[in-house]
């Protein structure tokens, strides 16, 4: 709106220079809100006990205490959460990008009769509230013995119940060209050559956005993990602050400098993820919501 | 999305020879097809089909279509996980509708919870897309720091924002005591727990904000234009152009906005945990429907119950939806 003001008139120019100074300044003071919790979290976490409940507030610590992040992965079996995180997070990528591209593609590809009401079956799971199903879940996986295992937050992956992942591909696919499959084909590729030769090394950039979005996902999840791990070793990051936080608090006083180091460590690699692909997840969501 | 266009004329030419060699017009592949010899049953479409889908078949029956029928069975039974279900009719609905302690408080928690978050949520992505909808320095930076905490992972934001609302040592009290005002306890507060879940849930706009940033962004510039030629002022343009064009968009927001905002639990569990008053604490003050039912369910083993509560939450959804869907014609704009 603003680059369509009339150069000629130079009253309207000062008064959206003036607009705009206004704009920026709003978004800088919304910025230092969404920000001011981070800063205070990173903050928290570099001090010293006592320090964390110093009356005012500090803002600088005395010395930055560093150490507090050795003492919190130290204390808190961090490696072994993170490599449970990390497992289970990995385990969902890998069954996601292959259960949503086969479904993606049978959906693009074949003309069969019932193809829109499979597909929209699929689509109106969307709606459901993992509460709805929870219950009965629990009691197969447990009839299964996967309680206790990371199965149950994985296997479910690997059989397409992430539906967004195939509404994306599917997206996606339905604008690479059928004059390809026909060559293919006529070449004398089976369907899963095609599949995994064409369809996917040209799917790249929406195999990536499901990618994040999974990472995400899974990674940030306290359900499931809190419905089917128990044992602390199988412990998700996530269900590891809780344990953490559960037993500080019954304590005097929880050590809120090492509370603050975990939640923190814990971002790390949402931050860095979100970074890298901070385009892909903008193109999902507006995809989504724009075209959806 | 970035995929060679192969279908003008021009970018044909860059193809592959092979490729270029052997597609044949659509008119022509057709009948060639039809006319071939009658192949294994196993190539076939249909077959392929089928068997591509089955993961994702399997997956919609197992976790999906066969549960929900399951529970819906459930919510009719007694059920403890130990023992198998006993039929006992709808007591599990007169019970939870008429004597149980916890649910109505719960369905109330989590009406104000989601009749004050959802349309502030919408406000405040709405207002900031806008803002970040011109063009002016460093929108970009801006737009990650708007972004990025709607990803954060909610265990770990609801702690730090329990300690920005500790009654005594948080960040938040002490701010407000410099301005004079006595902060409340907040998660110790049975009046303003909820207002601090409220708040807390506010800093994920994020996600609404950028998909209402991808629809301003597809308004036409030219509708503003004639708008402004028209003598119309920013509100003028914002009420007859911005609004209609990205109503398709608000509307998206908003059944998204409802169906999350009444399946929320990871922020009220973690935030009322970790201010030690107890999941769903104080005094049920943040005792979210979700929360209800996950107690019920896995603390209790109540699972008829849970399953009972879990019904009737997916038809408030459904309803909620269909009404929604039903006043979309009233208001949204569809081109």
């Amino acid at each position: 709106m603003t680059e369509t003001a009339l150069p000629s008139s130079a009253h309207r120019a000062t008064a959206n220079k003036a607009g705009r100074i206004l704009i920026w300044s709003l978004l800088l003071i919304g910025s230092i809100i969404m920000l001011l919790p981070l800063a205070w979290m990173i903050l928290t976490s570099l001090k010293t006990f006592p320090e964390t409940l110093a009356d005012p507030p500090l803002w600088l610590p005395a010395h930055f205490q560093w150490h507090n992040y050795i003492e919190a992965i130290r204390g808190f079996q961090f490696s072994r959460y993170f490599a449970n995180s990390a497992t289970v997070t990995l385990g969902c990528i890998a069954g996601t990008l292959v259960s949503a591209s086969l479904s993606a593609y049978a959906l693009v590809v074949y003309k069969v009769r019932g193809k829109n009401l499979i597909f929209g079956l699929l689509m109106a799971t969307l709606m459901l509230p993992a509460q709805v199903t929870v219950i009965p879940l629990f009691r197969l996986y447990a009839s299964l013995h996967w309680i206790n295992t990371f199965r149950p937050l994985i296997v479910p992956s690997w059989l397409g119940s992430d539906v967004f992942a195939i509404f994306l591909l599917r997206q996606f696919f339905l604008l690479i060209p059928r004059d390809y499959i026909e060559a293919a084909r006529i070449d004398g590729a089976s369907e899963f050559r095609i599949l995994t030769t064409i369809f996917v090394p040209l799917a790249k950039p929406a195999l990536l956005t499901i990618a994040v979005f999974t990472f995400i996902g899974t990674w940030n999840d306290l359900w499931n993990p809190l419905l089917y791990l128990y044992d602390e070793k199988l412990y998700t990051l996530p269900l590891g602050l809780m344990q953490f936080i559960g037993i500080a608090a019954g304590a005097q006083g929880a050590p809120w400098q090492l509370v603050m180091a975990i939640a923190t460590i814990m971002m790390i690699p949402v931050v860095i993820v979100f970074f890298l692909a901070q385009k892909r997840f903008i193109e999902g969501i507006s995809a989504v919501g724009v075209k959806g | 999305m970035n995929l060679p266009n192969t279908q003008s004329p021009d970018s044909s030419l860059t193809n592959s020879a092979a490729i270029s060699a052997v597609a044949l017009p659509d008119a022509l592949s057709e009948p060639i097809a039809f006319q071939r010899v009658r192949r294994k049953w196993h190539d076939t479409d249909t077959a392929r089909f089928w068997f591509m889908m089955t993961p994702a078949l399997l997956g919609f029956i197992i976790f999906a279509a066969g549960p929900m029928l399951t529970s819906l069975y459930l919510s009719f039974t007694k059920y403890d996980v130990l023992s198998s279900p006993q039929w006992i009719g709808i007591s599990n609905y007169t019970y939870l509708l008429r004597h149980d302690p916890a649910f109505w408080p719960s369905v109330k928690v989590t009406a104000i919870f989601a009749g004050c978050s959802v349309p502030l949520l919408l406000l405040i992505a709405l207002s900031i897309a806008i803002l970040l909808n011109q063009d002016f320095f460093a929108r970009n930076i801006f737009r990650t720091i708007f972004f990025l905490p709607a990803l954060l992972p909610a265990a770990a934001s609801a702690v730090v924002w329990v300690w920005i609302f500790d009654p005594t040592r948080g960040l938040l009290n002490h701010a407000l005591a410099l301005v004079g005002i006595a902060g409340p306890a907040w998660m110790h507060s049975t009046t303003w727990a909820l207002p601090a879940l409220i708040i807390i849930s506010l800093w994920g706009f994020g996600r609404a904000m950028v998909i209402f940033l991808a629809g301003l962004q597809e308004v036409p510039r030219q509708l503003y234009e004639a708008a402004q030629i028209d003598g119309a002022g920013p509100l003028h343009r914002f009420y007859h152009v911005t609004l209609p064009m990205i109503s398709p968009v608000l509307f998206f927001n908003l059944v998204i906005g409802i169906i999350d905002a009444l399946k929320a639990f990871d922020l009220a569990f973690v935030s009322s945990t970790s201010a030690s008053v107890g999941a769903g604490g104080p005094a049920r003050a943040t005792l979210l429907y979700t929360l209800n039912l996950y107690q019920k369910s896995f603390q209790y083993f109540h699972m008829g119950l849970g399953s009972a509560m879990a019904w009737l939450l997916f038809l408030v959804i459904l309803l909620l939806t269909a009404i929604n869907f039903a006043l979309e014609k009233r208001w949204v704009h569809t081109s």
